[in-house]
């Protein structure tokens, strides 16, 4: 016999394990658009997770340095294109930022209504989402019948359903049409109720807990030094809120307004609202909470919605004139940060003193976001990587621009 | 069916293959129109569950060809294969699959004595038929040449081990109390009021079925439980590279077992074709075991059919129910489950199943013959003990024959010349034992 059966080198070729190499996307079901995921498994044990981006890169900041700022917006949409509002503002903002234009008290509320509203819309669907990536369908189509409606009112604001270009430098292109805040009010009258719906399909299932609780933890400190932001971010129990902690041009639009940050102190979530309690198994900064974030963010955004609405009733004046789509910018350059659905997202706009910006960029959150995965997917199965991967809520639209 | 196509002067090499091709034709009818229904059914009931509509267009108001139209679609369908694959292995899969899902059809009784085969061991055959189908799931994962389908392939192979377990053992508890593996005896002992069925035969057959239902929707590859097909994490895991009519083999197959484990648990638990309400039995139509042709016996075994049928359909839906409401567990609470919990709650009901009848303890039998005291004597208030097992009912037939000489035989068995004289020729001699021990 030429080998023998104990002769090792024989028993290791037999029995040998390797680890494999497997490309998660970008055609992948769970990767949230065209994520490319390279995963080193050894069998279904992930060891490690190779975020590769890029696929969607559509030239966007280079294209904002042939365009005159209101002319960018439409660009803006298409970043995050699940929270087109609030892209709009964040751009209109640090544009304003520049020019050290205000706007009306009007249009500043309208903005707040429409950038919640556009929270709301955006949380349905990486709730939505987040169900689907966990293999329960029907969540999804139970908050996309609830995102239409939303759509419904801002096509009736604006007259687009995804891209809208609504706001913009110097206010908004139109005024609401009248009656658009009843039909806003009704909406959330109607929404209220559901979030309990999705509470019981989703947060409290016992399954979705299993599924979610104590998987990818992110601990405050990780999530600070790889720079996550939003709901992630809050999610750790990191207390961080633009909306309160920005810049002025940003907080003055909430100036007055009643919220709590949506975070974990002591073990608890703000009482202002009902939410189902957090159950046992699950670890500060693990999906669960990311989740929940989010959701209790759906209810804040609600009260919120309200609290404009009832402004933009009292306030005298209109919304104001956009400024000229030539507008010339003062040279100089301009920085904000706001909170988007997903994190800071940050504009950046540096100028020569002409109408075209000479830099424009963008500061992506889901990109900082995305980041830690392969710090919080070591270890982890397979199938926990959709359920981290979803938790953090990313779009690739915003990332790769 | 068979010994009477032999008796009306058949030959036996033409009488038995006729006879199998017309059984196999009607249960392939049965889950070909059975996959159809129960597409159908499911893209409605998930439209109904998600506030949409599901189908409306095809063939009418309700949709109902969509399916039928689907199926031609994917008939016409390009049958690829990816480069890597094993070839033979690749084909085989489906057919593989498929053809447990059908075997296991076999031995289903349908009503009283309507089965392609009676077989004592049916329940037996029934698990260990289906436990084929996972080597077509099996296989088809290896044999694609892609990572995904490996992954689906190994999922499953994990997961049968964990399920098979706890299903056979609960699969085990009314087999011992009702002493029998026969389906038709297990049905036919809980004819009567439903009080009669299994499931309230005491409260531990009560927690066994469901985690029999449990185990079986884990057996099926369904939500919760489809995990080898996990579409958000494996692509389509096992089926990722199959297209056409190979893929939609695999789904024939997956609704067909959908039907077989329904089809168990009403037969194990919810007294297979008897009503909650034994009507037929009340007017005294229906069949006793081992009774020949009767017109009237035959229209109430149709409705026993029909009833049977429905009890397996509501089972179905009740499976759709639960995949289009709950996220899917992970591999590893999937066997946690399975093995820790389980088989110790099953080991549990089984062993106080056990000492409830050994005690002769019964709940439902005793409301069952209150009530037919109540309705006087025309209520089958049977005793689990008296239904006899057919190869009991046999043995005792044959032994009563070799004890005594042929003519009392003939006495005692039907005094047929002309079946005596075929029994004398070429036909074997227990068929010749088993018609004289059901006459």
């Amino acid at each position: 016999m030429a080998t023998q059966v104990n002769d090792p080198r024989v028993v290791e070729f037999d029995v040998r394990t390797d680890e494999m190499l497997v490309n998660m996307g970008p055609q992948h079901p769970s990767t949230h658009g065209v994520l490319r995921l390279v995963l080193r498994t050894d069998g279904e044990i992930v060891s490690e997770v190779v975020p590769h981006i890029g696929y969607l890169h559509r030239c966007a900041e280079k294209i904002g340095e042939n365009l005159t700022p209101r002319q960018w917006i439409p660009y803006t949409d298409r970043m995050d294109y699940l929270a087109g509002m609030n892209m709009n503002l964040g751009w209109a903002l640090t544009v304003e930022k520049l020019l050290n234009h205000t706007v009306t008290e009007k249009a500043r509320h309208l903005r707040v209504i429409i950038g919640e509203m556009g929270r709301i819309a955006s949380h349905l669907v990486g709730m939505g989402a987040y169900g689907l990536d966990l293999g329960t369908f029907s969540p999804f189509l139970y908050a996309f019948r609830e995102r239409e409606k939303i759509l419904d009112l801002f096509e009736e604001a604006c007259g687009a359903r995804l891209t809208y270009s609504y706001i913009t430098v110097g206010g908004l292109t139109a005024d609401v049409p009248a009656g658009w805040l009843e039909k806003c009010e009704a909406f959330l009258e109607q929404l209220e109720p559901i979030i309990q719906e999705y509470h019981t399909l989703l947060t409290t299932n016992a399954i979705f807990i299993k599924r979610t609780a104590g998987i990818g933890v992110l601990s405050p400190e990780m999530a600070i030094d790889y720079g996550c932001t939003g709901p992630v971010l809050r999610g750790s129990g990191v207390d961080q809120d633009l909306r309160r902690d920005g810049e002025e041009i940003y907080t003055e639009m909430y100036d007055g307004y009643a919220f709590e940050v949506i975070v974990e102190k002591e073990g608890h979530y703000p009482k202002d609202h009902d939410y189902p309690p957090v159950p046992e198994e699950a670890v500060l900064g693990d999906c669960w909470h990311r989740f929940y974030v989010r959701m209790l963010e759906v209810v804040q955004a609600i009260d919120l919605v309200r609290q404009a609405m009832d402004r933009y009733r009292s306030s005298a004046g209109d919304i104001g004139e956009p400024v000229k789509l030539t507008q010339k910018l003062p040279a100089g350059e301009a920085y904000l940060e706001t909170e988007s659905p997903r994190g800071q997202m940050g504009f950046y706009i540096v100028s020569d003193g002409s109408s075209i910006p000479w830099r424009a960029r963008a500061r992506s959150s889901c990109f900082c976001n995305l980041s830690v995965i392969h710090e919080i997917c070591r270890g982890c199965l397979i199938a926990d990587v959709p359920a981290v991967v979803g938790s953090l809520d990313i779009v690739m639209g915003e990332i790769d621009r | 069916m068979a010994e009477y196509f032999v008796q009306s002067g058949w030959p036996v090499w033409l009488a038995y293959p006729l006879v199998a091709l017309i059984h196999c034709a009607l249960l392939l009818q049965v889950v070909a129109v059975g996959a159809l229904l129960f597409i159908w059914m499911e893209r409605k009931i998930s439209g109904r569950i998600q506030d949409r509509l599901g189908p409306t267009r095809v063939g009418g108001k309700f949709g109902w060809l969509q399916t039928l139209a689907d199926g031609l679609k994917l008939i016409t369908k390009e049958d690829t294969m990816p480069g890597d694959a094993d070839g033979m292995l690749f084909r085989l899969a489906p057919y593989l699959s498929l053809v447990a899902s059908l075997s296991a059809y076999m031995a289903l009784p349908f009503a009283l004595g309507w089965s392609a085969i009676h077989l004592n061991v049916a329940a037996f055959f029934i698990l260990a038929v289906l436990g084929m189908e996972v080597f077509g799931v099996i296989l088809a994962g290896y044999a694609s040449g892609s990572k995904w389908s490996l992954f689906g392939g190994m999922r499953e192979a994990a997961q049968v081990v964990s399920y098979e377990v706890p299903l056979g053992l609960c699969v085990a508890v009314p087999v011992f109390v009702t002493g029998t593996m026969d389906l038709h005896t297990i049905a036919e002992m809980q004819a009567g009021l439903f009080t009669n069925w299994l499931i309230f035969h005491d409260p531990f057959t009560f927690i066994t079925f469901w985690v029999f239902f449990t185990c079986a929707m884990a057996s099926v590859n369904r939500a919760p439980f489809d995990l080898a097909e996990a579409e958000s994490e494996l692509v389509a895991g096992f089926h990722t590279e199959y297209s056409g009519l190979r893929w939609s083999l695999f789904f024939m197959a997956e609704y067909g077992s959908m039907f077989v484990v329904s089809a168990l648990a009403v037969l194990l638990f919810f007294g297979g074709w008897n009503g909650p309400i034994p009507v037929m039995h009340l007017l005294g139509i229906a069949y006793e075991p081992g009774e020949a042709f009767r017109l009237t016996g035959y229209i109430a075994n149709l409705l026993g059919m029909t009833n049977f049928i429905i009890k397996c359909v509501i089972g179905v839906t009740v499976m759709m129910w639960v995949r289009w409401t709950l996220p899917r567990l992970r591999i590893d609470q999937v066997m946690t489950m399975c093995l820790k919990y389980c088989i110790p709650i099953v080991s549990f009901t089984f062993i106080a199943a056990m000492l409830w009848t050994q005690a002769g303890w019964v709940t439902g039998l005793d409301v069952g013959a209150a009530v037919s005291q109540f309705a006087g004597d025309r209520l089958p208030a049977r005793p689990l003990a008296t239904v006899r097992e057919g190869w009991l009912v046999e043995a005792a037939a044959l032994e009563a024959m070799e004890s005594t000489d042929p003519e009392e035989t003939d006495e005692q068995g039907e005094p047929d010349p002309e079946e005596t004289e075929v029994s004398h020729n070429d036909v074997p001699a227990v068929l010749d034992e088993r018609h004289a021990a059901e006459t």
